[in-house]
Order: C-alpha cells, then structure tokens, then sequence
C-alpha cells in the first residue's frame, strides 16, 4: 500500500496542456448547461469525469451522465469518403481512358476495388463489357455510397436502421457507445477552487489558522490507512478459546511437553493391545533413534511442575482429614508387572487379551499418537493420592498418514479427563452438553462406540446449522478399569475422559476446507491476518 | 472400523419389516453400528444397477457383526426377535471324530492349529459369498494381515483323515494351489503369486522360513499352505455338503476366537457341528475343538446401577442383556450379583465394563438420567511454560509481526544442510517409517519451518515480518523416553535489506517484556548474579591454511559471516547462551529458494521458567 493516497488527499488531476477542473469553471461561467461532447471534445471521458467528481464532492457543480451511440466508419469507409466508391473507381477509370482491359483493371484501381466496383458499376449500369473490355455508359453519376458514409462521418449517426445493419454488415461501419455529461453550477459554484487544507496540523493550531481554513472534504468511500498490524494464528486463537474454557471449569494443564514416547505410555498403559492395528508401521511412526526407551520411572521435573500447578488447589480444599491423608508412593515396577498381566493373563476383573506380551514392544519409542498417553501418566501420578481432579492438554499428536485435504501427519488434540468417585455416563453426557454449548453446538446424541482404553466409549454428535446434519465432533468415555486399576487408583474412582481435534472445529468455525491451508508452512500470510476474532459462543 | 455391505431387502426380512433410512439409521445409532450408505439413495449406476445395499460401520471389536448373517442376528437380538442361538457340539452317531495331528516341527513357523466340521451345509451362492467375504474380514482385522490367524475351508467329502499339520522344506510340498491346474512345490508357489495384487502380500509370513507350514490328509492330499492359500483338490463349492475348517495360528486367543464366530455364524445353514479331534501332545494343545460353551461371569449389580445412573432391578437388567446376546439372572447367594454367560461370539467381552456398556446400550445411550454429579471440585492452573509462551507470543504480535504454525515434521536437509549445519547424529530424532521424504526428523529448530513458511507467500509484499513459539526436539539419552521436548522463540524478517535490527530490536523488545534488562558483556560475564542479556558477535575462528588460503571456519555457518550474534543471558545467578540471531547466509538463502535477505532470531524459552 503506497503511503498517502487514501484519505483526504485527491488524485492529482492536472495534464501539462490544461487544467480541465479549471476549465470547466470558467466556461460554466458564460453557459450554463455545458455538454461535455461539445463543449470539451478532445478530452478524454476518465479525465472530464475525475475533474466533474472533484468539483461534484465540493458542490461546486452537479452533473448528469447521457449514454448514447455514436456511428463510426470504419477505415474502408474513411478511404471511401476521401477517394469514391469502388464502383465509382472503376467508372472514373473507364470515363478517363476510354475504354479498359478487364485484365488490366485491377492495376488501374487497386484488387479490391476491381473485384466490388466492376459488379456494382454492371448494376448501376455505368458501365458494360465491350469484348474483353469494358467501356462507359453513363456520362456522369451520382456517387451515392460515397454521399452516405460522408453525412454518417459529419452526423456520426444515422436513422434508417436498415441500411445501417447492411453497412454494419459490410464493415464500412461501427457502433460505439459513449458516454457524456450534462453540467450546471452547484450550490457552491465559484469561478476558483478555493485552496484547501488536507488535515489537521500543529501549525494551523498554534497559528489558529484552522478556524477559517477549508477543510478538504474526506473521501469516506476508501478505507482508512493500512495498520501493518501483528497477528495471532487464528488456530491458536480457537486454542485460546478451549483453553479458557477449561481455565472456567477448574481444568489444571498436563505436561505435555515431549513428542515422543514410549509403547508403555503410548498403547499399553491404556490397555491397547500389542497386535491393535493402531500400533502399525500404517498408522503410527516409530523412531529409529534414539532406539529404545527406559522402563517407566519418576521424573521429578514435571513432578515439580504439577506439585506447583496444583499447590493452590491443595491449600483451598485442604480439610483436617486431607492433611493427614498419606501420600502413597507410586511404585512403577508393580505398574509395568500389572501392565503386563491384564494384557497376558488378566488382572483387575478382567480376563485379559491372552496374548504372550512382549517388552520390547512396549518400549518402543514412537510420536506420540494421541495426548492421551499423558493423561495416562497423569492419572498414574494421582494414584498417589487419589482425589477428585480435573486435567486438559491441548497440543500437537502425529499419525503416520497419507495427507489429504483433511489429513496431516501432525494436528492438535484437544484433550479433557475428570477423575471422581461415584461418576456416572449420564454425568458426561451433561458436562459435554455445557462444554459443547458453549460453542454454539446444542442437543447433544451419543453413539456407543469402541475404543481400547475406554468403556463405554461414545462418539459425540452435534447438530450442524449450517451444514443441516448430525456430525461428529469428538469422541468420549470412561477409562477402562484395566488401565485404572493397575496405576493403583481405588476401584471405586472413575474417570471421564475425552477428546476432539482443534482443527475440525478451527475449520468449520473458519469455513476453511482444506486442512493444509490451515495448519503448516502452505499457510497463506493474508489468511493468517485477516481472520477475525474467536467467539465461540457467539457463531 | 470395517465397513459391511449387505443386501438392503434381505436384511429387512430378517428384522421382520421394512425401515427408511432415517429409520434403520437410528436404529444403528442406538446399537453402535454406523450406517455409511444407503445405496438405494445413490445416483451412481453401478449402485442402480444391483439391488440397494447397505454400507455398515462395525466397531473394530465386534467380529460377530462382520457379515451378513452377524448383523442380522444380532439386530433381531437387540429387536428382541429371537434369543441368541445355543450353538452346541454333536459328535457323528459313531463316535469317531476327524482328527488332526500337529507336529512338533510346526513349532518353528506356526505352531498353533484348531478346526470343527459343519455337516450337511446348504450354500447358496448368497450364503457361499458371505463365508468367504467373512474370512477375508476376518483375515484383515483380526488376524491383521493372517500373520496371527489364517482360514482354510475344504469340503470333507473330497479328503480323507486322518490329517496332519507338518512344517516342511518348500521343495517338498507339491500341490496345485486353488483355482489352478498346474502343480508347483513351496519355492515355485512363492514365484508364481510373488506378482500377485491379492496373494502378494502375505507371501512374506514364510516365504524365508526354511520350513512351510502344510496341512495333508491321509492320502498326502495338500488340503493348504497356511497361511498362504489352499490346495484346488478339496475347495468348496456351492454343492459341498460337509465342510471341514481348520485354522492355523500363532496366537492361542485369537485361533479360538475365530473358530467361534465361523460357527456361530453358518452353524446355522448346516445340520450339525461337529468337534475336530486336535492331537497335540508336544505343547499339550490336544483337545477337541472348539469349545462352544459359553464364559460364565458374575457382574455386580451396584456397579452396573452406579456407573449408568440407573436403578433396576437384577431380572430388569436381566432382560436388557439379554437384548445384546447375554443370558444372566440373579446369583444364588448374592444378592449383589448377576451370573452372565458371555456368549461365544463376545469375544470383546474382558470384563464387567463391557457388560456395563452393554446394559447402558440396552438401555439406550440417550435414555440415561443426565445428571452431573456435584462432588469434583478444582483450581485451574496453566502450564508455565504455555504462559511464558503465550507472553512472547502476544508481544510479538503487539509489535508487529504475524504467528504462523509450520510443522514439527521436516526433512533431514532442511534441519541440517539448508541451514548449512552438522548432523552430529546425537541430536535428532530420527524416524523409522515415515511415508515421504517430508517427514524425515523431528526438528530440532524452528527456522526451517519459518522459511518454508516465507517461500510459500513468496507472491506477498516485502518486508514479511513472521514468528513462532512452539517446541523442537531434542535426542537426551538422560531421559526415559530418550528425548525431550525444549520450546523456543523463532523470527524472521524477509525485505529488500537483511532486517537485522528489526531481529534485534524485536529481541530487545521480548527481553524487556521478560523482565531482562540489557547489561553490558563485561559487567555480565563479572557478576552471574547480576541479572540480563547481552549480545556477542559470533566471530570467525581462522583455523587452517590450504594451498596458501587462509580458510576461516565459521562457528555459525548459517550467517553471514560477521552478521550473526549470540544471545547471552544471566538469570537466576546462573548463566546461558539461549540463541542467536543474524544475517541469514546467501547460501541458505538459495536452498530455500528466498529472493531477498533474511534476518532470523531463536531462543529457548525455558529458561525463563
């Protein structure tokens, strides 16, 4: 955007031979209509307009626009007026010599004229064929073509519809449309442009110049000055969003800082089987190096990390009975022996996959497939102390797919998990209702469904206004005892969890089809700048 | 989730009237199944020129529901139009059963192997498609790819037992393979299908073993080549009337499970089913197969009211099991208990949960009370380190410049060699089985990202002003996982000169927003308790001579030499180096194809926590 040219300050107008915003002032000073066709012929249509806006936007005159058509000949005819008709040509050339080979005619009076004005000279009969010659007729014609296309050139119009289609036809003529305008004095005509001030200065208020100045009027029709302005991603934007909403439920953030993990945290600890299909080289990718990770085991970094996100929950709740309760250490050699029996011979009420389990599976290292595998750490971490906690993750997980418009190998997930004693599956059902409406989406239906780590599992369906369909918006469910038990959680706590994608809605929110143009470096810059503002209990 | 077509008009018979769409879609709805289309809706003529089929969604554990005669069951189940059949055992009226032998050799491939015969079967050419099509589902799931499990179905009345299951050398297995005239041995087999769209595939299950797993009835008639294909000798047809089945495997659930549900699902076109004598003494697997008796549980009732929110009584929930294929009543003693038979085609069934859903279903999923129960209650709290980010992130923007959101994912050459930078091969994660060349590392710095970004808009106005905060990943061999995560801060400006003080000032702009203030490298490097951040030139290290050029090694090649700065920071008494920025090298330039100069920044963000 060059700098300047919107606001107050016009197009500057003026060519070096005249000043037609002038000129139009001065002669609307003797007559008054003035018509633009007339009065201004050799000035273009765009230049008469910009100086009839500049003085319109002051008042100074008003203008009517007149369309109308206008006859033009073509260079043919042009040619025709100079010099005769074909088939005078031909007669003028008979007349001056007598008598002319037909042979010979064409290098007498040009191909073309030779061929049109030879017949149309027989029709006339101005001339005949004498042998292999032609010789006169009539001793003097009227050259009628000719008379024709002269008046058309002086009147640039003619009123027989007819004979002007034939001339069309011909391509001796063309129509074109102008455009002209009628201009009388306005409210504020003066024989000058009063000068103007384009703004506002500190000069004109220290000198109080800006009480008698005029203002130059501003051109509201153009927008204001580009603002150069910084901006958020809008998929961070609707992140933002999901974020206070959890921040409004009491949700406390999960360490999610670590793309890779293990098979133990990734798959088994969430009860998926080691031959699930979601553990193939199809679906999930696995890392070369580093090769192999350790066996679960405390990591006092993100330990400190939760201790602080959650000092303030423990104080506001703390009770008598709280502060006595003893924190039980986790052991993680009896979760890994526990994890490996409810996959291989059944454990906690269940009887188990069956299946010989293997280590080094689960110590595979793979991108972590979902952020569930946090939440799975987390939830083992409140073993120690089980109580009733909220927690949410929303961050980046990876599939090993084949991309298309809806399909990357990387996106968000956005995950919730809610662990109390005494829950039930209707009580999901209703916080989903109030997270979900708080996105517009309303009267929720839950499908059963199947998910290795949850049971029951349900698909979340919402009714899409705008698409006018049920469509799935995430996904939902109570973890299975054989990944709670294990961790050492009480049987009789249960835990909600639940997930969607922060894409999915970031594109219907956006109308944006295509998930390469929304998340990745294909991002267009103007996108990223122009999207509006996130409401989403607003539209 | 496999995807199901049957034939509309039959399956409406079976349930006994007729849907719209709408209708048998809530139907599915409510059961769990999706139904994907119906093709009587569509508008393609190969859909209008068969009779309407119906696309279902079955969930992935759910191996009962994987053909027709599964979906019909179990809906007329649900539907409460009939109980779910008792399969039983029925030994032939003279007690000789078929017999199987394993051998001790098929241990060194695939040692497992179970079996039953379907006796007086009437196929029909609907009901001979659906047998096969469920093997081939059943192939594809469960036996993912038939390395756990595979099926051979042979009519009886061809072959004569007893039979053996031996593990052989390729060479010494003659036999024309199914649909074929032409005998081949084990190696040949291999060539023959080796191009093969279909078979292709699984040739790699044994093909490098020296030993081929063979099944042979008493006349050395090849009944198949698990898990391969089988012999043309004894292959069904519409007219077979008995139909032996046998399944080898390597997973002991898993070969049991799909014996179940080939029964459970065509006992019912055939008279009788008759167990399959297996004799395994080496790995003490002989027994008759299979065991069609179902799995007695006991489920607690106050868990099955508590979960749903509901508060029936033990014949009520009684009934509604009944509905998802359950036999249960009350326990004899225990006024809290159901007993529950899990029928043989419930596999998914592991644990008291699952009864639990299937109570909640019977119920309908959108019948349950939905209240919230007021007990939780918690204080909100954000990551830190997302609350450090989310400051640099709105400040940048404040001043200017536009977030953009690249991949993590990248390619081996735009980490390292783009940027003019070494692998040291201790440094990034490396993946084993990306699809494309795209997705190679995970990174270990933001630029690349940045520049991929900046190629990408090539056709917007100069200067482009660009930023990201989000993490890279970094091999750390300290850790359980091998690796950690570390977020950085990362800018580039693209104009008609480098913007290097636009880097600079954006830095100084973070830094003051960081509550770091700008210290002198003296005082710095003095005093670590001493708080803030300064920069040093990153200077060229004249190192060597070569054919009489004095060569200068850069210590960041990426720049232009003497354009690159590094940030130093002092901060809770301790001292770092958390980045650099700088003139973007010509040479990186053209790697990522930018028409103008580039100026970059990237710090690490953590140590602000």
């Amino acid at each position: 955007m060059a700098g300047g040219t919107r606001g107050p300050v016009p197009v500057p107008l003026e060519n070096k031979e005249h000043n037609v915003t002038q000129d139009v002032l001065d002669l609307l000073d003797q007559k008054e209509p003035l018509q633009t066709s007339e009065d201004f012929p050799a000035i273009s249509q765009a230049e008469i307009k910009a100086a009839l806006d500049r003085l319109a936007s002051r008042s100074m005159v008003e203008y009517k626009t007149n369309d109308s058509e206008q006859v033009l000949l073509s260079k043919e005819a042009e040619a025709i007026v100079a010099n005769g008709s074909h088939e005078y040509k031909v007669w003028k050339a008979v007349k001056d010599a007598g008598k002319v080979p037909i042979k010979e005619l064409a290098n007498v009076v040009g191909g073309e004229s030779a061929k049109v004005g030879q017949g149309n000279a027989f029709k006339n009969k101005w001339v005949k064929k004498d042998g292999d010659s032609l010789v006169l007729v009539a001793d003097t014609v009227q050259d009628t073509t000719r008379d024709l296309l002269k008046g058309i050139q002086e009147t640039k119009s003619l009123s027989d519809s007819k004979t002007l289609n034939d001339l069309k036809k011909r391509k001796l003529v063309t129509l074109s449309k102008i455009i002209h305008y009628t201009v009388t004095k306005g409210p504020k005509y003066a024989k000058e442009i009063p000068v103007e001030v384009t703004d506002l200065t500190a000069e004109m208020l220290t000198s109080g110049s800006w009480e008698t100045a005029n203002f130059k009027p501003y051109n509201f029709n153009a927008l204001g000055a580009n603002q150069d302005a910084g901006s958020l991603h809008p998929l961070n934007k609707v992140r933002q969003e999901f974020r206070n909403m959890f921040f409004s439920q009491g949700f406390v953030e999960m360490p999610t800082g670590h793309y890779v993990d293990s098979g133990f945290w990734n798959f088994d600890a969430l009860f998926v089987p080691q031959q699930h299909p979601a553990r193939d080289v199809q679906d999930t990718f696995f890392i070369s190096d580093p090769p192999k990770a350790d066996k679960p085991r405390p990591d006092p970094v993100h330990e400190a990390t939760m201790d602080a996100m959650e000092a303030g929950s423990r104080k506001l709740f703390a009770t008598p009975e709280s502060e006595k309760r003893q924190i039980k250490p986790r052991d993680f050699e009896k979760y890994w022996q526990n994890i490996q029996d409810v996959h291989q011979k059944g454990a906690f009420g269940s009887i188990g996959y069956r299946y010989p389990w293997s280590e080094d599976e689960c110590l595979r290292l793979v991108l972590r497939t979902h952020t569930t595998a946090v939440s799975t750490w987390v939830l083992h971490r409140l073993a120690e102390d089980p109580r009733p906690a909220r927690y949410f993750s929303i961050d980046r997980v990876f599939r090993n797919e084949t991309v298309d418009a809806t399909h990357l190998a990387e996106f968000h997930q956005i995950e919730g998990v809610i662990a109390d004693f005494g829950l039930t599956l209707g009580g999901l059902m209703r916080f989903l209702e109030d997270f979900f409406a708080n996105m517009g989406i309303e009267g929720l239906r839950f499908k059963p469904a199947y998910n290795p780590y949850t049971e029951p599992s349900m698909e979340i369906f919402g009714y899409h206004k705008g698409l006018k369909r049920w469509i799935e918006i995430g996904n939902s469910g109570m973890f299975r005892p054989e990944m709670l038990e294990p961790m050492g959680l009480p049987k009789d706590m249960r835990v909600y969890g639940f997930g969607l994608s922060l894409e999915r809605p970031t594109m219907m929110k956006y109308g944006v089809n295509n998930i390469r143009e929304l998340l990745g470096h294909k991002v267009d810059l103007s996108w990223i700048k122009e999207q509006p503002a996130v409401r989403l209990e607003k539209d | 989730m496999p995807t199901i077509s049957v034939d509309k008009a039959a399956l409406f018979k079976e349930l006994g009237r007729e849907y719209t769409t709408e209708e048998f879609d809530e139907l599915c709805f409510e059961f769990g199944i999706e139904l994907d289309e119906d093709t009587s809706q569509s508008t393609k003529p190969e859909d209008q020129a068969q009779p309407a089929q119906l696309k279902i969604e079955i969930p992935a554990n759910r191996y009962d529901m994987l053909c027709f005669e599964g979906i019909a069951l179990n809906l007329r189940v649900f539907l409460e139009k009939q109980q779910l059949p008792k399969w039983t055992l029925s030994p032939p009226k003279s007690g000789e059963l078929e017999t199987l032998t394993i051998k001790e050799e098929t241990t060194k491939i695939r040692p497992l192997c179970s079996g039953v015969v379907l006796r007086n079967i009437k196929f029909t050419q609907e009901r001979y498609d659906s047998f096969i099509a469920l093997q081939d589902k059943l192939h594809q799931n469960l036996a993912r790819q038939r390395t756990l499990v595979s099926i051979g179905t042979h009519d009886l009345d061809t072959i004569k037992g007893p039979f053996t299951y031996e593990a052989l050398p390729p060479e010494e297995i003659k036999f024309a393979p199914l649909n074929q005239t032409k005998e081949m041995n084990g190696k040949q087999l291999m060539e023959f299908y080796d191009k093969d769209k279909h078979l292709g595939r699984y040739l790699h299950i044994i093909r490098d073993s020296p030993v081929y797993p063979v099944i042979y009835d008493s006349n050395r008639t090849v009944l198949s080549l698990p898990p391969i294909i089988n012999g043309n000798h004894s292959k069904i047809t519409l007219d077979t009337k008995n139909v032996l089945i046998e399944i080898t495997a390597l997973d002991k659930t898993k070969v049991e499970i799909v014996n179940h549900i080939l029964v459970a699902m065509f006992a019912g076109y055939a008279e009788s089913i008759e167990p399959l004598k297996i004799i395994s003494p080496h790995n003490n697997e002989s027994r008759e197969a299979p065991d069609l008796t179902p799995r007695e549980m006991q489920v607690e009732i106050d868990y099955l009211n508590q979960v749903t929110g509901l508060d029936l009584a033990p014949e009520e929930i009684s009934k509604l099991l009944a509905k998802m294929g359950y036999s249960a009543r009350p326990s004899q003693g225990e006024s809290n208990l159901l007993d529950v038979a899990v029928p043989i085609t419930r596999a998914d069934v592991l644990h008291q949960a699952d009864v639990m859903e299937d109570y909640a279903i019977a119920y309908g999923f959108n019948k349950l009370p939905r209240y919230y129960p007021n007990k939780s209650a918690a204080v909100s709290a954000p990551l830190p380190i997302n609350k450090v980010g989310d400051i640099v992130r709105l400040e940048s923007a404040a001043a200017g410049w536009t977030e953009v959101m690249p991949l993590i994912l990248c390619s081996h050459e735009e980490n390292f060699a783009w940027l003019n930078r070494k692998d040291d091969g201790k440094t990034a994660i490396k993946l084993a089985n990306p699809k494309t060349a795209e997705y190679q590392i995970v990174r270990t710095s933001l630029l690349p990202g940045l520049l991929k970004t900046i190629n990408s808009n090539k056709h917007h106005a100069v200067p482009m002003k660009i930023f990201e905060v989000s993490d890279v990943g970094f091999i750390d061999l300290s850790q359980e996982r091998k690796s950690r995560n570390e977020r950085h801060f990362a800018a580039a400006i693209m104009g008609k000169t480098s913007g290097f003080e636009q880097v600079h000032g954006l830095l100084d702009r973070l830094m003051l927003m960081l509550k770091s203030a700008f210290i002198k490298r003296e005082d710095g490097l003095k005093d670590p308790q001493l708080g803030g951040y300064w920069i040093e030139e990153v200077e060229g290290k004249l190192n060597a001579t070569l054919h009489g050029t004095r060569l200068t090694e850069l210590s960041d090649p990426t720049f232009l030499h003497g354009h690159s700065a590094a940030i130093k920071l002092n901060i809770d008494g301790k001292h770092h180096t958390i980045g650099v920025f700088g003139i973007l090298h010509p040479s990186v330039l053209q790697k990522f194809e930018l028409p103008y100069p580039v100026s970059t920044v990237e710090i690490n963000l953590e140590v602000f926590l």
